[in-house]
């Protein structure tokens, strides 16, 4: 009878389920420690120091963690919450999705300054309104990205488990855990993992800033190495990028791996593919005695009883909606409800609007053509440095790509360098900068760079691999070497990943302008000339016009070459690049 | 007889891009009694499927009800269930979870669904099989946990939507044989089976009536009586006869009476979607043949399923190669003529041919002879298209003809600038 099922006999206890044990034990203490230090009472003026002492880092890095993780849990339900809605209610759809959109597009560390002041105020004279401000911004650099991906997985169910769901009589709660969240679990992991990945840039750059003239610290390591940074302290810099290195590639070994290999279960084809991704530490889990009981005396009542309540709430909905359907005739509530709370939220923006628009009235044309134009000096930019990314990247990544012995090596290298924050290598490079005189002008391209290329990596690799291999044979028959091969082969398959790549660079590149092209080495500030320096030097001021003008002309400037660029080329590698 | 279900003038249009709403099913009348295994026949793109849809209440139908013992229904017909072609098993629920989950919407305990679960998956012989996941399975044990996630609820009607198409002969031959066994000797409390699907001998098997529907719109075309005795004889002469009827039925063209006041309007005709080498390859199978023969023992023959057969068919007829009387298939003149010439005779012949029956082509090409550049968009000739079909079956019936054109050398066909020109301007 278990001739086919994964089997799971009862085991003894072991020494692993000890260290299990003790290690559950220590993460519990350590959250309730970290987290006692999130409300202190804070003001600008009296903050707790960063100490540039090696011993405080693992304190420091459990903050930054902290603060990462409840980031990706907000991401989390938001996604839930957002993406059930935009994808069951037509109306709400037609305008969450292209708000989903634009608020993608947006560089979200230039709203930095209008958040952490709006998060203060709400928590006068405690360090949670840093806190929070802080995680939001983690939290904007992950959701949207995460939110698309269940979106996307809700509307592509496919259609005859729906019709089997419908046939069932299950309600919308038996219905998203028995089928949507299943279906939706692989993206949901995946997008979640680099999502998070992307979050450490957030981390590092919104844990130390200078907004409204005012410097404010929260512990963790992007303080600590924003203060060895002040102080010059080289060695300081050392440990800190030591520890963060640490923090991603434990993240990744004990938390998203083991999430990768257990999300494999919700593989929609009913074929098992050759290539399964394995962890140890979901082996481990897997194995041990303990974990089974504490599924089965903690998690599993624990879950019935969450279960049970939905499950009515459910039931209880379908039937007051049924109850008001058939009562009131009113056939479109569902439009009708969100309409009201559209006209509701439009109605509260009114206000602030309004102040909005006559503050850029009030501006002097001269200061918006200006504008404008530091907004193209950005643009040139990121420009140069989506193209030497592409110089690169191409070459490396499709030897990488076609050599599948490469690709192995190299593949989780790459990924723990993307999802290292490159803000955080910043201070080396203004080092040589500073130390050769290089024109930041042109300089900053290269911090530009440090953070975005990988993206352009990645795809190129992800396009080199996945060129069939009848097409690479046909090629060595027909002696196509050089060039021509290039021109034939390679260019056309990887065009589509190419393009992905590209669109995700630019945003990292827009992004990344804020924090690189205003970076300070001990006494020794550079500048360059551009709408992200402009945007920062704004928010240390503290000077509202100048931040609201700056964010909206970058915002501009993003949403226009979304639209007018990489929408088509997205389009014609869609139609035309395609290999099914 | 308890009159168990009744649908009462049914009809189905899709609204579909594109401006005129395509009609799929028309005036469908059916009453389902207690005790009646029905099958529910129909060439491919005829809307059976849509039809099981609408009695199942996944779709609604566009005027006329459905009613389940005397009430209609509103949503979901809370007396079925449902098998599916694809199976349509959750892939990350065992065999066990699987078939639980016709009981979710009931109230009973998880002890009580459980016990039932296990009940059927005894009887549908996937004992031993209980705690394996469908990626372990094979197909025909996969449509079996479909069958028996269906009889759990203990529905008073059955759906079955081409339920063993998706299997390879001797598997799907077992699971009939295993399901009929169960409805004859009563060992499910199923009142009654509906089961859609193409394939004749299938139902001829299986059903003990059987509706006809004939293509765009579908409409009902013949409600037989299925009475020979069970087990029945696949190789018996009132077996094939029976088949046979149906097979002349399912291939009787629709005649459709145009009111003389408008002649100039040239109703277009759905093209069968075929390629000129597959058409080639049929009619030279004919011409070997050599003689008048019976469309479903030419099925047999050529191991063909009537999903693939049937557009052959069609098209081979509308271009006047072949012709079907009463069942029964003919090469004509042009036919033969056309199965024993060169490879650039066919070319000149299938272009007269379709010069001659396919008005549309004709349209085309005097529209490219009229332009100076001899070049058109396709668009153009789509949306001409999109009047009749919409927008989407507009674009294959589009492709399809480009193809058929570029074969007759017609046309010629430029991708990247979406423009259709005539041969000779190059």
């Amino acid at each position: 009878m278990a001739l086919f099922t994964a089997n799971v006999s009862k085991r003894k206890f072991s020494i692993i389920d000890f260290f299990i044990l003790t290690f559950i034990f220590i993460l519990f203490y350590t959250i309730l420690k970290l987290g006692a230090g999130m409300s202190i009472p804070f003001s600008p003026e009296q903050q707790p120091p960063i100490l540039l002492d090696p011993g405080m880092l693992p304190y420091y890095a459990g903050r930054s963690l902290l603060r990462m993780f409840i980031a990706f849990g907000a991401s989390l339900m938001f996604t839930f919450v957002y993406g059930y809605i935009a994808a069951k209610n037509k109306f709400a759809q037609k305008i969450l999705i292209p708000l989903l959109d634009i608020l993608q597009s947006v560089p979200v560390l230039g709203f930095l300054s209008v958040t952490i002041v709006a998060f203060m105020a709400f928590f006068p004279g405690s360090l949670l309104g840093v806190e929070c401000a802080s995680i939001f911004a983690i939290f904007t650099g992950q959701a949207w990205n995460m939110t698309f991906s269940f979106y996307h997985s809700l509307i592509t169910t496919p259609k005859d488990l729906e019709e089997a769901a419908s046939i069932l009589h299950l309600n919308w709660w038996q219905k998203l855990i028995k089928l949507e969240l299943p279906v939706a679990m692989i993206g949901l992991v995946w997008n979640g993992m680099m999502s998070f990945g992307g979050g450490w840039f957030f981390l590092a750059a919104s844990e130390a800033i200078s907004v409204l003239g005012e410097n404010i610290h929260l512990p963790g390591v992007g303080s600590f190495l924003a203060a060895a940074v002040e102080a010059g302290d080289m060695e300081a810099i050392y440990y800190s990028i030591l520890t963060m290195l640490i923090m991603i590639i434990l993240v990744d070994q004990l938390f998203w791996r083991p999430l990768v290999v257990w999300s494999q279960k919700f593989k929609i084809e009913l074929s098992e593919s050759a290539d399964m991704p394995s962890s140890y530490v979901y082996n481990l889990l897997h194995r041990s005695a303990l974990i089974r009981l504490i599924n089965e005396w903690v998690l599993n009542p624990f879950g019935r009883v969450f279960n049970y309540i939905f499950n009515q709430i459910a039931e209880l909905s379908t039937f007051a909606s049924q109850g008001i359907q058939s009562r009131t005739q009113i056939k479109n509530l569902p439009t009708i409800l969100p309409l009201c709370f559209t006209i509701w939220v439009l109605y509260l923006l009114a206000e602030p609007a309004q102040e909005a628009f006559a503050m850029l009235a009030a501006m002097e044309s001269r200061e918006l053509l200006s504008i404008l134009q530091l907004g193209f000096y950005t643009f040139i930019r990121v420009i140069i440095a989506l193209l030497l990314g592409l110089i690169w990247t191409i070459p490396v990544g499709v030897k990488i790509g076609l050599t599948p012995k490469l690709s192995k090596t190299f593949q989780p290298i790459i990924q723990i360098a993307a999802s290292f924050p490159a803000n955080m290598l910043f201070p080396f490079i203004t080092i040589l900068f500073v130390k050769f005189h290089v024109d930041f002008q042109w300089g900053c391209i290269a911090l530009m760079m440090l953070g975005t290329q990988w993206y352009i990596l990645f795809n190129v690799i992800a396009g080199a691999s996945s060129i069939p291999n009848d097409l690479i044979e046909v090629s060595s028959i027909f002696n196509m070497n050089g060039w021509k091969k290039w021109k034939t082969l390679i260019l056309p398959s990887i065009f589509p990943h190419l393009v992905t790549g590209l669109i995700t660079a630019s945003g990292g590149a827009w992004n990344a302008s804020i924090v690189s092209e205003l970076v300070s080495w001990h006494e020794n500030d550079l500048v360059a000339t551009g709408l992200g320096a402009y945007i920062s030097q704004a928010t240390t001021q503290g000077d509202w016009p100048k931040i609201v003008l700056g964010i909206t002309v970058m915002c501009i400037f993003v949403v226009m070459i979304n639209r007018f660029v990489w929408h088509r080329l997205y389009h014609l590698a869609e139609v035309k690049y395609h290999i099914d | 007889m308890k009159n168990l279900m009744e649908i009462k003038n049914v009809n189905k249009t899709f609204a579909i891009e594109g401006r005129s709403a395509a009609s799929i099913l028309e005036n469908i009348n059916i009453s389902i009694q207690e005790g009646e295994f029905l099958a529910i026949l129909g060439p491919s793109g005829s809307g059976k499927s849509t039809l099981l849809r609408i009695i199942a209440g996944l779709l609604p139908a566009s005027s006329g009800t459905v009613s389940y013992l005397g009430s209609p229904i509103d949503g979901v017909n809370p007396g079925v269930a449902m098998v599916f072609q694809s199976f349509a098993l959750f892939p990350w629920l065992s065999v066990l979870e699987n078939v639980m989950l016709g009981l979710e919407g009931k109230n009973l305990t998880k002890d009580e669904k459980q016990t039932k679960a296990l009940q059927v998956i005894d009887i549908v012989g996937l004992d031993g099989f209980e705690n394996a996941y469908p990626k372990e399975l094979s197909g025909g044990m996969r449509q079996r946990v479909g069958i028996g996630r269906a009889l759990v609820s203990e529905p008073d009607v059955l759906l079955m939507d081409e339920a063993f198409s998706a299997l390879d002969v001797l598997t799907a031959e077992n699971l009939r044989r295993d399901l009929l066994e169960l409805w004859l000797d009563k060992k499910i409390p199923t009142k009654a089976i509906i089961l859609v699907t193409h394939g004749i001998e299938e139902a001829v098997y299986m059903a003990d009536r059987a509706i006809i529907l004939s293509k765009s719109p579908a409409e009902i075309v013949k409600d037989i009586k299925i009475t020979i005795p069970r087990w029945r004889d696949k190789k018996s002469p009132e077996f094939l006869a029976i088949v046979d009827e149906i097979y002349s039925f399912m291939t009787k063209k629709k005649v459709v009476v145009l009111p003389p006041s408008l002649p100039q309007i040239k109703k277009l005709t759905q093209l069968p979607q075929v390629s000129a080498g597959a058409l080639t390859g049929f009619l030279e199978l004919l011409e070997d043949l050599n003689e008048k023969i019976d469309l479903y023992k030419l099925a047999n023959r050529f191991m063909m399923d009537i999903e693939d057969f049937f557009p052959l068919v069609e098209l081979s007829t509308l271009l006047q190669f072949a012709q079907v009387v009463e069942g029964d298939i003919e090469l004509t003149a042009e036919g033969i003529q056309f199965a024993r010439a060169t490879v650039l005779e066919r070319k000149k012949l299938f272009s007269k041919q379709l010069l001659a029956h396919v008005p549309f082509v004709q349209q085309m090409i005097t529209i490219l002879q009229s332009k100076s550049n001899k070049k058109m968009n396709i668009e153009f000739f789509e949306d001409l298209l999109a009047h009749t079909f919409g927008d989407k079956k507009a674009q294959s019936q589009m492709t399809l003809l480009i193809s058929w054109e570029r074969y007759a050398e017609l046309v010629e066909y430029d991708q990247d600038k979406e423009q259709v020109y005539l041969e000779s301007t190059i």
